[in-house]
């Protein structure tokens, strides 16, 4: 076949990157070199377009051990232990097929951490979809649901966290955004890069099948309506066939009979060899007629750009083969020297010893194009940053607009979800489920480790920089309130098409934020993921940079959730209260608006408070403390109410409203200003708290007491809400169930 | 004394076990790989959960055919303690040790939270320290835990006093609403007819700390170890 324009157009290369691959090959290449760097240069492996963007990002710092550029990020917990981590997107092809995009998801996330000689520990996840009024995004829901259950629990790694957000414009591209944590020893993290000239590569796990071929160029392209086309391109899970190969490969890490190890996910063999050739400067050379394969006839292009799942690159020491032969054999994998390692820096592929395809492996990864792309701050931002106050319909009741907000399903409770997956397994989880971040303990330490994913779309939407900045507080601070000091961040930045100059200016400022506020909050991000052409029919999804922060508890036995253990506790406000409505779920829910300036953040406040809240868990001086967001202070009340077996409370407070003109009565109850924790206290501590928040520089006020068996606001001396919380946690708790359901709630 | 997990690929709450046995308990636990055809020194047989070869057919069917598996048949069949916890519980169903086979849950969904399981018999070797009609808190996690087995079988498990363990109400009664999988009369565990292998679908050794969520699953691990300790003091005084 001649390379022609037609053929560069399906394989999504532009043709001034042609010309780009001309040079660098010296020459012409042949079709299954041209599949090699189109899976290689897509954006899904490349990062050609955020790449200049993202490396503005910090990611040092004392307790990095590995930043990006490996399979996952890992950091120093103390102990000699390092807690290995990345997020991960699934977005496109859950889109297609919701339980096997999702599954695999999950597969490949885990793939990547245990790649690094770590342990998989704990999952979250991050979803988005449309809106459940909508049959289609029910469907997704429900599919994505069974999906991350059905590999998760499997497989015995427990989904302890997540974060579920629902609006009209991921309707047609939800987003799958998978992170998981390990567990590996601090001096034994495993590489993914070759050595050694003369060591053999093995092939390990799954077959080779003609699924997922072009997975990443489909995860760098819009949707349109010819989406049942792309079906193919989605492969299908098998978490029995991870287990075993997560088993022997720890088995065998163990043993240092490895020197490099690669998972193979996105463009499959192609980006496993290429990548550990290149990280490694040395040459790799295979024969895919060794490649186990699953299908009769299938081509060298075929077998280096499939994406079957399950799949591992295996670098070993000569001599140590018998070794790690028996390993597998043990778990009933096979192990297959499919090649070694060369001189030099090409990459050779040969088909039953005739060289098919020989490429420098540099050309394919780090000489893929790196694009500057032009970016504009869209038209009418102004109008968009303005809430129309003489446009807002008349406020309904507080009471009515909080019941509304507690049904609303990103506020209500996620038990429906979070309870078909395995939350428990392995026995470290010491968070009760659904309630802020997850913690599990570390085993053979005092210590435990909190995480966290969070990312509003709205506020990006609204001033990306601000809305980035907004994510990586929230995870930090949903972290602090288990207890944990944030000591890392991993990041899956979903965007629309980069192409198009106002999406790239969402990215660019999103990015820019994010590293201001890294830097000034004092933490590193250790790699994750970029999602990008996150369109369908030509519309984009909300900006949604997803933020997950680990944290770190020193003793595991102080760690505190949100539900009130008991009354007569009193409830102090950390933080301020600036009646912000700006990008709210007030908004959005009562009035259908998606406007205003997003909440403001101080990033020195913030870093106080990020600061304070673990040392008074450490001090055992706090009982809970919750996280203000999504429905502002009334819905934090509430949700600290849930499930403590029906605790109330009454608080009073001034009302507040910095965005001019909008019922200050709402903003006060609903508005989402940043910075704030509601904490409960012993009386006999609370003395001790407001002294140390003082200290630390951290606006603080007793603004009520728990007991009673309602949630009572007052607002300047009067009273707004006063609801039972058994009604209150009826509407919150059967909400989501009776959507999914198709019922209106 | 040694506890033997037997680690079947797939496995997945092997190390749960291990670690409630070693680190809570303070017995010693050993992990017995499935392609072994001997138990070796072992005074208590776990077969613990997890979704042995994926599951894909039926749950444990596959599991039952192990090499391991004349071991364990031969172990209980002398009378000693086998315990089965959730897909080691569908494997003893398999293999025929304990009767009766495990549906889809009523929902078709998996569930994983903490329910009441009401203790009803008190005179096997796991639940020798509990007292009759004691409610546990204890987890559960899985998607088939819906005990079926055929009326006369229901009535013979009745009639013998071999249901071990029922879903209830936190104060102890039975009933549709405290039934979170629609297993037949709320069955949560059954033993065999000598009464030393006790299969059930609720994590005892995921309740054995409070820091977790529950302690309430250690008094099963405790009456083993107290029955056979019992039962060896007998011996010694016999010789």
């Amino acid at each position: 076949m001649t390379i022609d324009s037609a053929v560069l157009e399906r394989h999504g290369i532009k043709p001034d990157e042609y010309e780009r691959i001309l040079g660098l090959l010296g020459r012409e290449p042949n079709l299954t070199e041209l599949g090699l760097f189109s899976v290689m240069w897509s954006e899904h492996c490349s990062y050609k377009s955020s790449r200049v963007h993202l490396k503005t990002l910090p990611t040092d710092g004392p307790r990095v051990l590995q930043g990006p550029g490996e399979n996952a990020g890992a950091v120093d917990i103390g102990d000699g232990l390092a807690a290995v981590f990345k997020i991960e997107s699934h977005n496109h092809p859950s889109f297609i097929e919701p339980y096997q995009g999702a599954a695999t998801g999950v597969g490949g996330i885990i793939r990547d951490i245990f790649t690094m000689g770590a342990r998989p520990i704990a999952l979250l996840d991050a979803l988005r979809f449309g809106t459940l009024d909508d049959a289609r995004s029910r469907r997704i829901l429900q599919g994505v649901v069974a999906g991350i259950g059905g590999y998760g629990n499997s497989i015995g790694i427990p989904t302890v966290g997540g974060d579920v957000m629902f609006d009209e414009s991921y309707s047609g591209n939800p987003l799958v955004n998978v992170f998981c944590l390990g567990l590996a020893k601090a001096d034994a993290l495993v590489k993914g890069r070759a050595s050694g000239i003369g060591n053999p590569i093995y092939y390990v796990g799954a077959k080779t099948g003609r699924d997922g071929i072009h997975g990443a160029t489909m995860a760098s392209a819009e949707f349109d309506d010819q989406l049942s086309e792309k079906r193919p391109a989605v492969q299908v899970g098998d978490p029995f066939m991870e287990k075993l190969l997560l088993e022997a490969c720890l088995e065998v890490m163990a043993t240092d009979a490895c020197v490099g190890v690669q998972d193979m996910g996105a463009a499959g063999l192609t980006c496993a060899t290429s990548e550990t050739g290149s990280r490694g400067a040395v040459g790799i050379e295979i024969d895919v007629a060794k490649v186990p394969q699953r299908e009769t006839g299938m081509t060298p292009y075929e077998i280096m750009l499939s994406e079957s799942q399950e799949r591992m690159l295996l670098i070993v020491k000569r001599g140590r083969e018998a070794e790690v032969e028996q390993i597998f054999e043990k778990w009933d994998l096979h192990a297959v020297e499919i090649g070694h390692v060369t001189a030099g820096e090409l990459l050779t592929i040969k088909h039953n010893g005739v060289v098919v395809a020989q490429v420098p492996n540099r050309a394919l990864t780090d000489e893929a194009p790196v694009y500057r792309r032009p970016f504009a701050p869209p038209a009418g931002r102004d109008i968009l940053q303005q809430i129309p106050v003489s446009d807002l319909k008349p406020a309904p009741v507080a009471t009515e607009a909080f019941m509304t907000l507690l049904g609303s399903p990103t506020v209500a409770s996620k038990r429906w979800i979070y309870h078909q997956y395995d939350h428990m397994v392995r026995t470290n989880t010491i968070a009760p489920a659904g309630a802020g971040a997850g913690v599990v303990r570390v085993k053979g330490t005092t210590r435990a480790l909190a995480m966290s994913v969070d990312g509003n779309g709205r506020f990006v939407w609204l001033d990306p920089r601000q809305g980035a900045q907004l994510a990586l507080a929230e995870a930090a601070r949903n972290v602090a309130c288990a207890g944990g000091v944030p000591i890392g961040a991993t990041n899956c930045l979903n965007f629309g098409n980069p192409e198009r100059p106002e999406i790239m200016w969402q990215f660019a400022e999103a990015v820019a934020g994010l590293g201001e506020a890294c830097r000034a909050l004092g933490i590193p991000i250790t790699g994750g993921n970029v999602s990008l052409y996150n369109e369908t029919d030509g519309r984009a999804i909300l900006p949604t940079p997803v933020i997950g922060v680990v944290g770190l508890i020193e003793d595991a036995s102080r760690t505190v959730s949100r539900s009130f253990p008991a009354a007569g506790l009193d409830l102090v406000l950390l933080g301020e209260n600036h009646g912000e409505l700006g990008g709210s779920e007030y908004l959005k829910i009562v009035h259908g608006l998606i406007r205003g300036v997003p909440p403001r953040l101080d990033l020195s406040v913030e870093a106080a408070l990020q600061r304070l809240v673990p040392s008074l868990v450490a001090a055992g001086l706090i009982r809970t403390a919750h996280d203000c967001a999504e429905g502002g202070l009334a819905v934090t009340l509430a949700e600290c109410a849930f499930d403590s077996g029906g605790i109330g409370a009454t608080i009073e407070v001034p009302s507040a409203a910095s965005d001019g003109g909008v019922d200050r009565l709402a903003a006060t109850l609903f508005g989402e200003s940043a910075s704030r924790v509601l904490v409960s206290v012993e009386p006999s501590q609370t003395a001790a708290v407001l002294s140390a928040a003082g200290q630390a520089g951290v606006p603080a006020s007793v603004i009520g007491r728990t007991g009673g068996s309602s949630i009572r606001i007052d607002v300047d001396h009067q009273v707004a809400i006063d609801c039972s919380v058994a009604e209150a946690e009826k509407q919150w708790g059967t909400s989501l169930a009776g959507k999914l359901a198709g019922r209106a709630a | 004394m040694t506890f033997a997990v037997v680690v079947f690929p797939g496995s997945n709450c092997d190390h749960d076990a291990y670690y409630a046995v070693d680190h809570v308990l303070g017995q010693k636990a050993r992990f017995v790989w499935h392609k072994d055809t001997s138990l070796g020194a072992a005074d208590v047989v776990i077969l613990p959960g997890g979704f042995s070869h994926g599951d894909y057919l039926r749950t444990g069917a596959i599991a039952r055919f192990s090499p391991i598996m004349p071991a364990v048949q031969e172990f209980a069949a002398a009378g000693r303690p086998v315990l089965g916890i959730c897909n080691g519980f569908q494997i003893l169903t398999e293999c025929g040790l304990l009767p009766g086979a495990m549906l889809r849950n009523r929902d078709l969904k998996f569930h994983c939270e903490l329910v009441n399981v009401r203790v009803e018999r008190t005179d096997t070797p796991f639940t020798g320290l509990c007292t009759a009609g004691q409610v546990l808190r204890l987890p559960i996690a899985h998607g088939e835990g819906n005990y079926y087995a055929p009326p006369e079988t229901m009535d013979a498990l009745e009639a013998s006093g071999r249901v071990v363990f029922r879903y209830s109400t936190a104060a102890g009664e039975i009933s549709e609403g405290a039934n979170p999988n629609g297993a037949l009369h709320n069955i949560a565990g059954i033993c065999n007819e000598g009464r030393n292998v006790v299969g059930l679908m609720p994590h005892p050794e995921r309740a054995c700390e409070s820091a977790v969520g529950s302690a309430d699953g250690l008094v099963l691990l405790e009456s083993v170890t107290g029955a056979l300790a019992h039962q060896g003091a007998l011996q010694a005084v016999a010789r």
